[in-house]
Parts: structure tokens; C-alpha cells; sequence
């Protein structure tokens, strides 16, 4: 078992994420950790200094951090961006495809086990920001 | 009927399996039922009062005899012989084992059929018009354009976990029969003013325990700005919709809560960025889809005339049948209102024998409508005798479309764990007590409606008679409302006043359908009677 899981080839970004509002306030910090309640917009001026942005999931039902994801990548991010918090097994596939590209849940996932649900499906029908062309591009060409 | 091809047969079939290894893990203790009950809930499977409840999506309510068949197999081999027809246009089975499912499941996929998303806090099964491609009045086919949000939501990675469930409704015509604008967000298909088709857009409508009438949002949303719109939409409630509290969470009460004023630029705003993502399949995509739901092959030159020397049918003609586009043809509409009977349950075997009739005489297609019936959409009527016929052999004859006996009821107690009240027994009585067909049909159109606790799934708030079970000290209770209305002059009912007991609620009724008769005018209906006269001669006689 893991602590945490990454798709990424960079090294890991270790610095300590400060909150929201200590990053807009001064600081120089190159990672940040976005609460459920925060506007993530705030961040886009400053993309380009964030090495790590890391998305709290406090209750896995909360979804916010789905649409915080997209729009950070919507917006070019192309830092780490990571999950933390009550991350299960079935919602690696839906944050992947939002843009997450590393966990750190409270109970760790086997990277096996992620491995397996994190291919179980070999197509979507939506555009999402992972890249991966959409079913309806596939019928058209 | 719109048809699979390699790529839907494979997201259902891939859905399949990922969730036989969910039940597999959720019976080894590798899911807590914590953990596991989201992801049963996206594929329709709730535990009840006794059992597992399954429910499985017909999108847009439409469906092939094959289809129908399968359902009436999964009754009869995995549950007690019947089905429950739902005002989603859905189908639940009520004594389901958690092991059979990922079985039941993949027997659907045969049928290109599954329960993604009947239930869970995401996009649910789009409903739509039941006289879809059939009805005169329409001005294009609502279902292609509710099978182009059919696939985007489904498994969208955003909005799997959104505040609160989410239901869209599709229409095309000026008269509403899929109760529109009491959705999360209703659509209704449009012309511009160049002759373009696109949708208006109304959003944060809804019944439960707030019941709230959508706002239209935007006028005209063209054809290929659709889905891009619809992300923008979620987006905005997926953000800001409350998640404090249950029971304020679905998006009717964001907008009530910013105004619709506000919701809108929002959501204009996202919807600026979000076009810019490529996010809108080409327009070839919905000609694709449309190309499913070209009329069948009409004959043409058949004659209207219908042999009407049998009195018994002539009734069942005159109150089930409505007029179809095509000239000898008519829809059909079969009541799952027996009297005495519980609302929109069916047997296997009449599921059976609804199969064979749309295969034989209605080009192998089917309706399920929201009012919980279901709908042969092109018969000829040279063919209604011989229908009518063997609706009557099967039970299925009942002619009450509409009429105070053709009610919507919720589960209620008997089966369903958030009941306060139970609504089936209820309604037996009611159906009873108004069996006269006579009785029926002079009160004409009047449509009664229960639910048996304030999540409102028998659609109380839009009964021109609501019901609504509740627990008072121990006691079942039911509170009346009058005024409400799905339909386009869409209404919320308002209360009368104290409640009742279940025998106490039924004379009430009575007492207000006599009320009605004394005081209508021309061809008033009870709903615009209460309109004109208010609550109050309805409130003397039911208290006084």
C-alpha cells in the first residue's frame, strides 16, 4: 500500500501547501490547498508560480473539487494537482478525468487496485480534461 | 428507436462489470455500506422497508416490444411477477436480492437497456413527452435531443457528486405532458426567428418538500451551443448549490435563494468560458441521433372511420385514444389504473402482452408516460377493436385516462423507507369510492395525486387534488391541497386545511367533487372551477 498515489513523471513537489488566503495575502509559496468553499478562480493570475495545488475532499460526497479541478486545468495548470482526503477507489476515474494527477487518501488504495478501475473503461461519451477524445469525435472522425 | 452502436454497447457492458465487482467487494466487507451505497445508488439500487429496490432507467420513457419482454422476464425470474411503472417513466422492482443484480444487469445490456444513474446525487434518466413522434402538436421529436443529453451525462465526471439529484425533462410541444417546468431543468425544443431549432431553458423547478415552478433562464439556446449550456448550468450549482443541509441542497433552491437574476449571469458567464472547450458534438452528431427517430413506415390512405356499434368500446376509444399526426392512425393510452387496483404496477404477464401488442400492431414501440401508464404510439385504427380486445381479456381495459381514477401515487409505507404514510391503500379507497364510470366521466378531467411523505414523488404539489401522507403522533394523516398543475398552465396546489384521517380524506374529496359539480360552469374542468371560485365554498362544505 501507498501513501499516495501520482501520475506524474516530475519529481514530487514537497513543499508544505498553505491555505488560500495565506497565498493571496503574501506569500511566495509555490503550493496552495484549495478547501471545498474556496473560489479556485482566485488562482488563476498566479498559475504559473504554483507547482502544487492540492484539492481537500474532506466528505467524499462533496463534490466541489470536481469542478475546481476542471477549471483549474481548463485554465492551463499544468502543476501537480492533487486529491486529499476521503478519496475512494471508484472516484479515482472521475477525478482523473477532471485533471487530478495524484491521491493522497486517508485510507490508502492498493496501486493495483487503482491501476485496474483507472482503465476499466476504454471510452467516454463527454470531453472532459484529460485529453481523451470523446465518443461522439470517434463516430465523426 | 434509437439504437446502440459498438460504443454505447460498450459503456453499458463495461458498467456492468465495474458494478459485479462493487456488489463482489461490498459482500467480501471491502465496501462498507457507507462507501457502497453511492455507487449502488448510480445504478438505480436502493434498500427499502424489506428488500432491495431496483430501478431501471427507460430513457425518455420509450421502448421496443423486446424491451418490454425483458422487463417482464426480470419480474417474473428475479422478483415476485411484477413491475412498478414510476413517474420518471421509470420501472422499479420491489423484492430484489443484492446478488441477483449485477445478473439483472447484464440480462439488460442484452436489451440495450441498464439503470446508470436511475438514482444518486447526479443526472437522472431524462424523461420526456410520451406522445413523442406521434403527437400533432408538436413541432420536432424531443428524443434525440434527450438522447444527446443521455450520453453526456452519463458518467460525467463532474457532476457525479453534486448537491443533490438532478432531473432534466425534454419537450416539443406547447402543451406540456411530461410536467416540465417541475424540473431541475426543463427544456422545451424551439424555433428562432430564422426557423433554427434550439431550446429554451428553464431551471430550479421541482416538488418535494419546497415545491418551486422553474424560471426561464435563457430563451433560445441554439442547437449547437446545447450541451455546452447544460455544462454551464451544472457547473454553477455543482459550485455554489447548498450542501449544508439535505433538504435545501437541489438547485431550485440556489436560484430561489441568488434569484434567477443572478443565476443567469452566472451562469452566462461559465457558459463564455466553457464554449470555448469544444465541449458540443457536431451537428452530424445530432442528425445521427435523428436519424433513429424517423417515423415508421406509415401506410397511407387509410380510413378514419372507427366501427363504434360496440358501446363499451366506443367509451374506451372516446377516453383512451388521442389524435395522432398521421391520418388513420391513433395514440393509445393503457390505463395501469384498475379500480381498486395499485397505481402503475403491472404483471408480467400483462407487461407480456403490452409487448406483443406494440410488436404487432404499433411498430414494436412503447411508452411509459409520467402519469405511470403506458402508450402504444402508432396504432391504426383499424386495429383498435382488435387491441381494445385483448386489454380487456388482460385487465388492462380500464377507460379513465385523466379521470379522478387514473391517479398518481408514490410507493408510500408499504414499501418505501422514507414514507410517513402509506398511499397505496389510500388510493384503492379513492378508486373505489369513484368506481362508477359514469361518476368518473362527469367529473371529467381531474388529476389526483399522493404522496406518502413531503419528498413529493407522487407528485402531490401537481395534483389539481394533492395528497400528502404525514405522521401526526403516530397516526397516518393526510393533508388535501387543490390548484396544482403539471401541465402548461403549470400551478403548485395549496392547502386546505387541517387534515385527515384515510376514510376522513376520502369523504372530503367527495364532498369537493360535489362542490365542483354545483358550481361549474360550461365546460369547466374541476381545476378551472377552483380557479375561479377559490378555496373557500370548498373549504365550508369539507369543514362546515
Amino acid at each position: 500500500m501507498a501513501e499516495s498515489l501520482r501520475y506524474r513523471t516530475d519529481e514530487a513537489h514537497e513543499e508544505p501547501a498553505v491555505t488560500l488566503d495565506a497565498f493571496l495575502g503574501e506569500s511566495n509559496a509555490t503550493a496552495v490547498r484549495i478547501e471545498p468553499g474556496d473560489d479556485v478562480r482566485a488562482l488563476l493570475p498566479h498559475l504559473d508560480r504554483l507547482a502544487l495545488i492540492e484539492v481537500a475532499f474532506p466528505k467524499f460526497r462533496d463534490g466541489r473539487g470536481y469542478s475546481a479541478a476542471r477549471i483549474l486545468r481548463e485554465a492551463g495548470y499544468a502543476g501537480e494537482l492533487r486529491a486529499e482526503g476521503d478519496v475512494l477507489l471508484d472516484q479515482l476515474l472521475p477525478m482523473r478525468r477532471c485533471g487530478f494527477d495524484a491521491f493522497r487518501p486517508i485510507v490508502p488504495i492498493d496501486p493495483a487496485e487503482a491501476d485496474r478501475v483507472l482503465t476499466s473503461f476504454d471510452m467516454y461519451y463527454q470531453r472532459a480534461a484529460d485529453g481523451v477524445a470523446p465518443i461522439w469525435a470517434l463516430r465523426h472522425g | 428507436m434509437y439504437r446502440y452502436d459498438q460504443y454505447d454497447r460498450q459503456m453499458v457492458d463495461t458498467r456492468v462489470e465495474e458494478f459485479r465487482d462493487q456488489v463482489k467487494r461490498r459482500l467480501s466487507g471491502a465496501l462498507t455500506e457507507d462507501q457502497f451505497k453511492p455507487l449502488r445508488l448510480m445504478n438505480g439500487l436502493y434498500l427499502q422497508l424489506h428488500a432491495y429496490m431496483l430501478r431501471v432507467a427507460v430513457p425518455y420513457g420509450t421502448l421496443s416490444g423486446k424491451q418490454m419482454h425483458m422487463l417482464a422476464h426480470i419480474a417474473r425470474r428475479y422478483d415476485r411477477g411484477y413491475g412498478h411503472f414510476t413517474t420518471r417513466q421509470n420501472i422499479q422492482y420491489n423484492w430484489i436480492k443484492l446478488d441477483d443484480t449485477p445478473d439483472i444487469l447484464a440480462e439488460l445490456a442484452t436489451v440495450e437497456m441498464h439503470a446508470i444513474q436511475t438514482s444518486g446525487n447526479c443526472i437522472r434518466n431524462i424523461s420526456s413527452d410520451q406522445y413523442a413522434g406521434a403527437a400533432a402538436d408538436e413541432i420536432d421529436d424531443p428524443r434525440p435531443w434527450a438522447e444527446l443529453l443521455r450520453q453526456w451525462s452519463t458518467f460525467h465526471p463532474e457532476f457525479t457528486y453534486l448537491p443533490r439529484k438532478f432531473k432534466i425533462a425534454v419537450i416539443a410541444a406547447d402543451e406540456d405532458r411530461a410536467a416540465m417546468r417541475l424540473h431541475d431543468i426543463g427544456l422545451q425544443v424551439k424555433r428562432d426567428e430564422a426557423g433554427e431549432l434550439g431550446l429554451a431553458v428553464y431551471v430550479g423547478g421541482g416538488m418535494g418538500r419546497t415545491p418551486m415552478i422553474a424560471p426561464l433562464i435563457r430563451d433560445f439556446v441554439p442547437a449547437e451551443d446545447f450541451l455546452s449550456y447544460m455544462e454551464a448550468c451544472l457547473r454553477v450549482y455543482n459550485r455554489y448549490g447548498r450542501r449544508d443541509n439535505l433538504y435545501k441542497a437541489r438547485i431550485k433552491i440556489l436560484v430561489h435563494e441568488i434569484g434567477a437574476e443572478d443565476y443567469r449571469r452566472q451562469v452566462e458567464e461559465e457558459f463564455l468560458h466553457v464554449k470555448t472547450l469544444g465541449l458540443d458534438p457536431p451537428a452530424a452528431e445530432l442528425a445521427r441521433i435523428r436519424g433513429f427517430f424517423e417515423p415508421p413506415a406509415f401506410e397511407t390512405g387509410l380510413s378514419d372511420e372507427i366501427d363504434r356499434s360496440d358501446p363499451d368500446f366506443a367509451i374506451w376509444v372516446d377516453r383512451q385514444t388521442v389524435a395522432h399526426k398521421q391520418p388513420g392512425y391513433v395514440i393509445v393510452n393503457i390505463s395501469l389504473k384498475p379500480i381498486g387496483g395499485i397505481p402503475g404496477d403491472a404483471s408480467a404477464d400483462q407487461i407480456d402482452l403490452m409487448a406483443d401488442l406494440a410488436e404487432r400492431y404499433a411498430f414494436d414501440e412503447l411508452r411509459v408516460t409520467h402519469a405511470q401508464n403506458i402508450v402504444l404510439p402508432h396504432v391504426r385504427k383499424a386495429d383498435l377493436y382488435t387491441i381494445w380486445q385483448a386489454l380487456v381479456e388482460a385487465g388492462l381495459a380500464e377507460a379513465n385516462l385523466d379521470l379522478i381514477t387514473d391517479m398518481i401515487a408514490c410507493p408510500g409505507l408499504d414499501y418505501c423507507s422514507l414514507a410517513n404514510a402509506r398511499s397505496i391503500p389510500l388510493a384503492q379507497k379513492i378508486s373505489q369510492r369513484f368506481a362508477a364510470p359514469e361518476r368518473q366521466r362527469d367529473l371529467g378531467e381531474l388529476k389526483l395525486k399522493i404522496s406518502g411523505c413531503i419528498n413529493a414523488c407522487g407528485h402531490h404539489h401537481a395534483g389539481h387534488i394533492g395528497i400528502l401522507g404525514v405522521d401526526r403522533k403516530g397516526e397516518e394523516n393526510y393533508q388535501l391541497s387543490f390548484g396544482g398543475s403539471g401541465a402548461e398552465d403549470v400551478s403548485l396546489a395549496k392547502i386546505v386545511g387541517p387534515g385527515f384521517s384515510e376514510d376522513g380524506v376520502v369523504d372530503a374529496i367527495e364532498k369537493a367533487t360535489e362542490v365542483y359539480r354545483s358550481l361549474r360552469t360550461g365546460e369547466e374542468r374541476f381545476l378551472d372551477t377552483y380557479r375561479r371560485v377559490g378555496l373557500q365554498p370548498f373549504k365550508e362544505a369539507i369543514y362546515g
